[in-house]
């Protein structure tokens, strides 16, 4: 098999992932850009008179003022039939009684007996009907997606103009009062405000009362211009014991004479207005886009006339946001920049004037303004982002020319007929709903057909994975025929769908396109695939991972589906990674690899005893375990809490060293951290002398020696002047500002550089001994003459190395020298994680130089627990079989296991509010300027670090346990210590070959790398197909977009890193391969000449 | 092996767990408020001693093992102070293993202590019971091919079903319910107790149906 054919295949499938999750985000995930231009009063929304010529009146702005004071009763997840009136039914049919049914009496009774003060709708939100996305559409008259493109991932505060920002930059005072979503949303707006915590779904009544005890008083103050109440009982009720509940209906009986005692203090200049953000389903959950969720209660009330015509025999059907400009234009305010809801016209007659005419002329005033507005907002939004239908588009701004124009004529002849005024009317009106649904289709509907599809080639995925894991490692597999032409299949799938989609005039999708092409090669891989194999294998070896590692990996596949589970993760991952490694430790001891087997068996019962000899002694093993429990437990220390646990408490460790006062303690720790940072030097030289790899003059071996100490320097320094910058004196500022921008760039090109250097020359091996050296035999070959094909190659590379060991031994002999006798083997022999581990060594550094200070401490405590973790995963595995090498499930789900650990033990949560923002700014103090790519790529390095480190250093779970190889025999020679034995011994006992079996069969090696790639490939994958299936079927749950959504998008992106990491490390070994292989041959010419 | 054998395995099991019983109803008479989980910690002890004692006295009565070679007074005191310190040492070592799997270090250090004690008292008093204070013979029970009696073999079984309850009872404690089960470390204390009680019933009626392939060649 060839290299290029492994990274392939593997880029192939990290591609068919790729599709999977652009698919399925594209149907999930609904996107739209913020903007953050605001009205004005100063500035009307276009051109043409402003009507009833508003502009010389006191406290008119686009419109003139029709109330000034208003009480807006937001009820959470009052849904529209809760408020239904109750018609009596047909004679003889019993009347229906639900718990929630007909319980808001006093709204029914002013209804009927108040008909032009009071109005009743059914109000339809759009989905997503959560309450945070309802209370941004209320505010501003758009439609939320989930993520607003452009706006503070930081902090949930609303960027856009909306009318709580209106009122108070008009200097209204705005009191707020309930739920504490409403903080979060508007930090610093109201003028008075009682916040309640939101959070505890189970308690129905600590909001509604703390809202209670405030109302009638404030209403009475009088110190108020608008006066918000946000009870939350209702929809809490709904979430505990869904609408059918006894407790439902003392709710809203309990709400109902919240309404009454209202309405009872109203005065004349104030409107009322009762309204449901969303509603509930049968089981009292939201957030999706069923009929029940949507329909929520719409109740408004003057104590002044308002509405001309008499009560309808069915409450009229208005879009949610409707409620936005009306209200604006109300209350005398301009509407809000991005609002797309529509005037409800009726609230806009003239009641005092029976005329049909100047009621009409009203109306068309306020839709025409509404409709200039929503026409600027479309002209600046198509301008910023390109997601809208540009046919459509024109087709909409035509229209509302032509209205406007129809519109500016009749006022030019006031004495146009009604008939003409109903036109325009009915074109405004147009105009307006054909903008809102164009925006629904492109930002509020999830496309179920997108999000199935995303999830189905995920699954594929994995399942393609899990099989070829499998099959890679058996004889006979060539995939080339296998691989080349399911591409062929998907490229021309892709490119015939293009075709078409052009041909027919649509423009084609790339998200679609790259489906298309992921499931035209997946299918016809499968099936060559099946028709191959499958009938030749029994079924159960398709599953092929070992029970006790299928039960955690269907532990962890499951806990993605509960929102306690996300949000506890960083508990549970490492108590699922602690019972993972005790787990392996018992399992060692159950198979008898521990201890010497006349330890586990009575003298009488020796012959079946055939366990192979142990190579581990048990304390060894326990002890690496413990100390990788003892790891886990101090990262655990270093905890950042999720804000939804209000009991917990991060840990102090996470915030940077500059924040902390003392000076004692800051020193200390600062001590401890640069400790940390030389520990974890010398532990990378330490086990790079073990191995011998830091003698060979190398270049990057140079580095190594010496770039490594000046990375740590260069570090240092740069916390000490982080820490203390505000202490240094004035003179210096300058200074340490300079060296605050250099000593980070310099780390990391130092780090850059190294790479480079590592890429360049991979080979650590001391060639120094080769040159010159007396030839004592000719090359153990039957074959004369340069190598030309693989096969000469791969058969002459084993035959030089042993010569080459033996010539050394020789010499060694012959010079008396007593240092180790295997110098050349063990350089050798370790050639490859010795990159590997360089390699990690420098990426480590700048992505360490990202977090806080004191995360260096869980740096090296993640060296350390991989490094106890890979000794324990080698105590496990065989190697003296020359056949196919394997990566066992185990090692691959527990490497995966710990990169999650590591996530969440250097400070990460996955929500937005939780990202470290800060690492925008190292080495980059006064910011990016207009450059948005390295800001994003440095916050992306230091949160998604534990997942590049992983996946870098995946490979090492191969090598590793043919590192440990040399532990065995080399134990027995020390303590015998006897010059001669030490002389003689070696010689007739086979030295460690090490890392070089596995160049002994080229064919397994690859085969071992796509297999390694594709298990990790695997089980990233089942993480991620996990949040996938979680976020859509619980796209109703009440945390889906506090908790599953933005877990889905942390996971997408860090299975996009791995992915890549795992590839770059994968690459990595072929490119160490490579040049040992041109290494060699150069050898072999220079043994020729 | 002879069904006699498998009979006296289930009748020394149903008195184990009919102690475990015992230690649920019989405190209610003396204490007032008694219950399991509102003073959990009191149960745990009482539960703890009444599962020791009838180890005990089930040992001394059947006598699994083959009698000891030898049987002087003091050989007799040695092994009983032994296996104090092997008990004292395991409640230790579970102690240290919680912590290292999270539990909280010196918050309810009695909590945890307890649930240390009461784990000791499902699975090391039946080793020392069966095994003595010898750490090899455990060793050799809990490995492949290692067990010589259907003592062994039950023991090895509940021992294992114990730990296995214990680690699942940690699962319902992130879970947003707010029962008062769910409270560090009542659920695992009660899975350890299920755990427990479901080894002592399995494993009669697994030997019992694996009395074929099951022969211990040194009987
Ligand atoms: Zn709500
Ligand atoms: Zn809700």
């Amino acid at each position: 098999m060839q290299k290029i054919s492994v990274l392939l295949f593997l880029a192939w499938v990290g591609f068919l992932f790729y599709a999977g999750i652009a698919l399925f985000t594209s149907g999930f995930l609904l996107t739209r850009l913020e903007l953050t231009n605001h009205s004005s009063c100063q500035e009307p929304p276009g051109p043409g008179s402003l009507p009833w010529g508003s502009q010389g009146k006191p406290g008119a702005c686009w419109m003139p003022s029709r109330f000034s004071r208003l009480v807006l009763v937001l009820i959470d997840a009052l849904r529209f039939d809760f408020a239904q009136p109750q018609h009596s039914h047909g004679p003889g049919e019993p009347p229906v009684s639900l718990p929630f049914l007909g319980k808001l009496d006093y709204l029914q009774r002013i209804l009927e007996i108040q008909p032009h003060h009071a109005r009743l709708y059914q109000s339809k939100a759009d989905p997503p009907t959560t309450t945070m996305q309802r209370l941004k559409a209320l505010t501003t008259g758009s439609l939320p997606t989930f993520i607003d493109a452009g706006s503070n991932f930081a902090s949930y505060a609303i960027v856009e103009d909306n009318l709580i920002k209106q009122l108070a930059s008009a200097g209204r005072r705005v009191v707020f009062m309930g739920d504490d979503t409403w903080k979060d949303l508007f930090p610093g707006v109201f003028s008075q405000a009682f916040f309640f915590p939101s959070f505890n779904v189970r308690d129905l009544h600590t909001v509604d009362n703390g809202i209670l005890e405030h109302l009638y008083p404030t209403m009475d103050s009088s110190e108020w211009d608008m006066l918000i109440a946000h009870f939350l009982g209702v929809d809490h009720c709904g979430h505990k014991h869904g609408p059918h509940h006894p407790e439902m209906a003392k709710k809203l009986s309990q709400m109902d004479q919240v309404i009454q005692g209202l309405v009872d203090r109203l005065e004349n200049d104030t409107l009322l207005v009762v309204i449901g953000d969303h509603g509930m389903t049968m089981t009292g959950d939201h957030g999706g886009d069923s009929e029940l969720e949507i329909s929520a209660a719409l109740f408004l009330y003057s104590p002044t006339a308002l509405f001309p015509s008499a009560l309808p025999q069915e409450p009229e059907i208005v879009p949610q946001i409707n409620l936005v400009p009306t209200l604006a234009l109300l209350l005398g305010l301009p509407i809000p920049f991005g609002n797309i809801g529509e005037v409800m016209v009726e609230l806009f007659s003239v009641v005092e004037d029976p005329q049909p005419h100047s009621s009409a002329l009203a109306q068309a005033s306020a839709l025409h303004l509404n409709a200039q507005q929503v026409s600027r907002f479309l002209h600046t939004y198509s301008a910023a982002a390109q997601d809208l239908q540009i046919k459509e588009l024109h087709r909409l701004q035509n229209l509302f020319s032509k209205a406007s124009a129809d519109y500016q004529r009749l006022l030019q002849s006031p004495q146009g007929a009604e008939a003409a005024l109903q036109t325009v009317i009915t074109e405004l009106q147009q105009f307006l709903r054909g903008v809102r649904a164009m925006c629904i289709e492109s930002w509020a509907r999830f496309s179920l057909v997108r999000m199935a599809g995303g999830a189905a080639l995920m699954a594929a995925a994995c399942f393609l994975c899990l099989l070829v894991s499998q099959w890679v490692t058996s004889p006979g597999f060539y995939f080339c025929p296998l691989l080349l032409t399911p591409m062929a299949y998907g490229l021309a799938g892709a490119i015939v769908c293009a075709g078409l989609l052009t041909a027919t005039g649509l423009k084609p999708d790339p998200v679609v396109l790259g489906a298309m092409a992921a499931v035209g090669s997946l299918l016809p891989f499968l099936w060559k695939a099946w028709a191959g194999w499958g009938s030749k294998r029994p079924p159960a070896a398709l599953l092929p991972i070992p029970g006790p590692v299928l039960l955690f990996l269907l532990i962890r596949f499951a806990a993605f589906f509960s929102d306690s589970f996300v949000v506890a993760e960083a508990r549970a991952t490492p108590f699922l990674l602690g019972s993972f490694i005790l787990l392996l430790v018992a399992q060692l001891h159950w198979e008898g690899k521990l201890l010497p087997p006349k330890l586990l068996t009575i003298p009488r019962f020796c012959l079946s005893a055939s366990t192979g000899p142990p190579r581990h002694n048990g304390t060894h093993a326990l002890g690496l375990g413990v100390g990788l429990l003892l790891c886990i437990r101090l990262a655990g220390l270093f905890h950042r809490c999720p804000e939804e646990t209000p009991a917990c408490h991060s840990s102090p460790w996470l915030s940077p060293l500059a924040s902390m006062v003392g000076g004692r303690a800051k020193n200390l720790w600062y001590g401890a951290c640069v400790g940390a940072l030389v520990a974890l030097l010398v532990a990378v030289r330490l086990w790079l002398r073990r191995y011998s790899n830091l003698k060979s003059p190398e270049p990057s071996v140079l580095f190594v020696r010496w770039g490594l100490p000046l990375m740590v320097l260069g570090t240092a320094a740069y916390w000490a002047l982080a820490s203390g910058a505000d202490e240094a004196p004035p003179r210096l500022r300058a200074l340490v500002a300079g060296a605050s921008v250099v000593l980070p760039r310099a780390v990391a090109g130092l780090a850059a550089s190294g790479l480079m250097l590592l890429l360049w020359r991979p080979v650590t091996v001391l060639v120094k001994a080769t040159t010159g050296a007396p030839r004592t035999r000719t090359v153990l070959t039957p074959f004369s003459g340069p190598p030309t094909s693989r096969a000469d190659l791969d058969y002459v590379v084993p035959q030089i190395y042993r010569h080459m060991q033996e010539e050394f031994r020789g010499r060694l002999e012959r010079t008396k020298s007593q240092g180790p006798l295997t110098v050349a083997a063990y350089q050798l022999g370790s050639v490859y994680s010795a990159a590997m581990v360089t390699a990690l060594t420098l990426l480590a550094f700048p992505l360490l130089l990202l977090h806080a200070e004191r995360i260096s401490l869980v740096f090296l405590l993640l060296f350390l627990q991989s490094f106890l973790l890979l000794h324990l995963l080698a105590a496990g595995i065989s190697i003296t079989t020359p056949g196919p090498f394997t990566v066992p499930w185990q090692a691959v789900s527990a490497w995966a296991l710990m990169a999650t650990q590591t996530f969440y033990s250097t400070g990460h949560q996955p929500v937005f509010p939780a990202i470290h923002w800060h690492a925008a700014f190292v080495g980059f103090p006064e910011g990016h300027g207009s450059s948005t790519w390295l800001p994003a790529l440095l916050v992306g390095a230091n949160t998604f670090a534990s997942h590049l480190l992983f996946a870098v250093g995946c490979p090492l779970l191969l090598l590793w346990p043919f590192l440990c190889e040399s532990q065995g025999p080399r134990k027995k020679w020390h303590p015998l210590g006897n010059e001669t034995e030490s002389r003689v011994k070696p010689e007739e006992e086979e030295e460690p070959l090490m890392e070089m079996r596995l160049r002994d069969a080229p064919h397994h090696f690859n085969a071992a790398l796509l297999q390694l790639g594709l298990k990790y490939f695997f089980v990233l994958g089942i993480q991620i197909l996990a949040c996938a299936l979680a976020a859509s079927i619980l796209r109703r749950h009440l945390m889906v977009w506090k908790v599953f959504a933005p877990k889905f998008i942390f996971e997408a992106v860090g299975f996009i890193v791995s992915s890549v990491g795992l590839f770059l490390g994968i690459a990595l070994v072929m490119r160490v391969d490579g040049a040992v292989s041109s290494w060699f041959r150069q050898l072999v010419l220079a043994q020729q000449r | 092996m002879k069904d006699t054998d498998i009979k006296r395995l289930l009748y020394t099991h149903l008195l184990c767990i009919f102690s475990i019983i015992l230690s649920i109803f019989i405190p209610s008479f003396f204490l007032e408020n008694f219950s399991i989980l509102e003073t959990h910690l009191t149960w745990l002890c009482i539960c703890s001693v009444f599962v020791t004692a009838v180890n005990l006295v089930l040992y001394l009565v059947v006598k699994p093992n083959a009698s000891s070679k030898r049987s002087s007074l003091s050989y007799k005191v040695t092994r009983f102070l032994k296996c104090c310190i092997y008990f004292l040492m395991s409640c230790f070592f579970f102690h240290v293993i919680f912590v290292l799997y999270g539990a909280p270090l010196i918050e309810l250090v009695l909590e945890t202590f307890l649930f240390a004690v009461i784990l000791s008292t499902f699975t090391t008093v039946p080793c020392l019971c069966l095994l003595g204070p010898n750490i090899k013979a455990w060793l050799r029970v809990f490995s492949r091919n290692g067990v010589t009696s259907i003592w062994e073999n039950s023991l090895q079984i509940t021992t294992i079903s114990s730990f296995i309850g214990t680690w699942l009872g940690a699962f319902p404690i992130p879970l947003d319910w707010e029962r008062p089960w769910q409270v560090w470390p009542i659920s695992c204390t009660l899975g350890a107790t299920f755990g427990y009680v479901a080894g002592l019933v399995i494993s009669p009626l697994w030997i019992y149906w694996n009395r074929k392939q099951l022969t211990y060649k040194n009987n």
